[in-house]
């Protein structure tokens, strides 16, 4: 085997590691899975996140960037605290969607779709739009079920609960400059 | 105490009951809230998905925003989970990330702003009912306690982890929100779930994921015998209460558990009206739970008595005779 089929694997590693913020210790996996145990959507997931971590320290980007796992974290945090050797599991799986979305792979378009959306709603108006988000994704994702959802959907109007236009911050131009620079700054941290 | 406030993009429309709550209670309690002025949305769980640094620079914006505006209070509070994360998160790595903390500030410079790292201590808000405003302070409102009402306590995820700053006992088991609820009176069950996953955004890229995930808190609510869950977070409300109806129909069952925020039971407590709090804007309907509410405590149950250990109990240990 040569030098070179030896670092290219350790390349991916630091790649994400240097891709998340802080000290994140993504080396330090031992394999033990007590993620993949404490994880609420780990039965869905088509790599538990041990597995994953042991496809990013062999290099397989494709695949690691393929993943629903990543996608089907829900941010509970489980396997961060429970993690023996203190490895930032969540912020490890935020790095790998963004590295997806930007590589462009995956199975299932909705899944970044939906992260999209929701950004493309803040970045236009400087607030969430729940109506907007539900509507869009839905209607490019799960037409059919939109009928299935209409009475949640009009319960939360006679609820009060949902807004039907969006609320525009005041200081948008000033969010614009901010987001524009930070993501020509998007590199500098990788 | 003062604190900053902010308040969310859930707070202004779906979770405006718990907006609405907290100002019914504040003065009661002595917090008075300085909303930070045209803040922006915190990103949720999606925009730190997409792009990296933008998200911290978005999260920055309020953080910058909120130093500067602050007038005597280094206390930033939010209601809703996943916005104190993302300004605790934010905050945390700046100071702990050099890098990261130049790449923000050189972003928020394009829009005239800075954030000290560290400058601000990002709280959320049971926090600081339990731990600055405390316990004793709340139970001295209570002129309606909330007697034979069994409530389950759900703190659901990302307020209690990471936990940044080491706020709470535990990551898994906290007590804080247990202790708050029992100086209202009410009666507070034991379940294992009060740190499970609500289901997050699985609701909707998901939702079988998500259903599966909300019956089992639902069900163990119901099985520990609690008349409610009780939340601090929107997005818990939104999927234990409104998916609730959907998880019904997925699993052809019929759960009936309704679930209200920490600050509408501190607001009945404390004599407010249920309409004064939101109540009744749930999709699962809280008034039969709340015709439980006692006038009168309910009598002490008396005391257990202790089980005498048998020879052979547990591990053999060293006895002074």
């Amino acid at each position: 085997m040569t030098a070179a089929t030896i670092s290219g694997p350790k390349d991916f590693l630091s790649e994400v590691m240097a891709a998340t913020p802080g000290d994140n210790r993504l080396n330090h996996c031992i394999q033990c899975g007590s993620c993949g145990g404490s994880c609420p959507s780990g039965a869905e997931m088509e790599h538990t996140p041990r597995r994953l971590f042991a496809l990013i320290r062999a290099g397989e980007r494709k695949t690691v960037l393929m993943s629903n796992a990543p996608w089907y974290c829900v941010s509970c945090y489980y396997c961060t605290v429970r993690c023996p050797q203190n490895i930032h599991i969540t912020d490890v799986m935020y790095t790998l969607k963004a590295m997806a979305i930007q590589a462009g792979l995956y199975h299932d378009t909705s899944l970044p779709d939906f992260s999209e959306t929701f950004v493309d709603y803040v970045e236009k108006y400087g607030r969430s739009f729940e109506l907007g988000l539900a509507t869009r994704f839905n209607l490019r994702h799960h037409p059919l079920s939109l009928a299935g959802m209409a009475p949640l959907g009009l319960n939360m109007l006679k609820r009060g609960r949902i807004d039907l236009t969006p609320h525009r911050i005041e200081g948008m131009a000033q969010l614009s400059a901010i987001l524009e620079r930070a993501k020509s700054l998007e590199g500098v941290l990788a | 105490m003062k604190a900053l406030f902010y308040p969310g993009c859930s707070m202004q429309r779906n979770a405006r009951p718990y907006l609405d709550s907290l100002l019914a209670i504040r003065a009661d309690i002595g917090l008075e809230l300085q909303e930070i002025d045209d803040w922006n949305c915190c990103g949720a769980t999606e925009y730190m998905s997409v792009h990296r640094v933008a998200a911290h620079s978005l999260i920055g914006r309020n953080l910058a925003l909120a130093q500067a505006q602050a007038v005597d209070t280094d206390v930033l509070t939010a209601g809703c989970s996943a916005c104190f994360l993302n300004l605790s998160k934010t905050d945390t790595q700046m100071r702990e990330d050099a890098k990261l903390n130049g790449t923000v500030n050189e972003a928020l410079a394009a829009g005239g702003l800075h954030y000290d790292a560290g400058s601000l201590k990002v709280r959320h808000l049971l926090d600081l009912v339990c731990h600055d405003i405390g316990y004793d302070a709340v139970k001295a409102r209570v002129v309606k306690p909330l007697y034979g009402l069994k409530v389950a306590a759900y703190y659901g995820c990302q307020v209690v982890r990471p936990d940044y700053d080491g706020r709470w006992d535990s990551h898994e088991h906290p007590t804080a929100m247990d202790t708050l609820l029992r100086a209202l009176g009410a009666e507070v069950v034991d379940w294992s779930l009060k740190t499970q996953c609500c289901g997050g955004h699985m609701s909707v890229i998901g939702p079988e994921v998500a259903f599966g995930l909300i019956r089992r808190l639902i069900h163990g609510a119901a099985e520990a015998g609690a008349d409610m869950v009780v939340t601090l977070c929107p997005m818990c409300q939104l999927n234990l209460d409104a998916y609730q109806v959907e998880m019904n129909k997925h699993f052809h069952t019929d759960y009936r558990v309704p679930v209200l925020y920490f600050t509408q039971l501190m607001g009945l407590a404390f004599g407010k009206s249920a309409k004064e709090l939101g109540i009744g804007k749930e999709f699962v309907d809280a008034t039969p739970a709340l015709a439980k509410i006692q006038a009168e405590a309910p009598k002490v149950a008396e005391a257990k008595r202790r089980r005498r250990p048998k020879p052979g109990d547990g591990l053999p240990m060293p006895r002074m005779e």
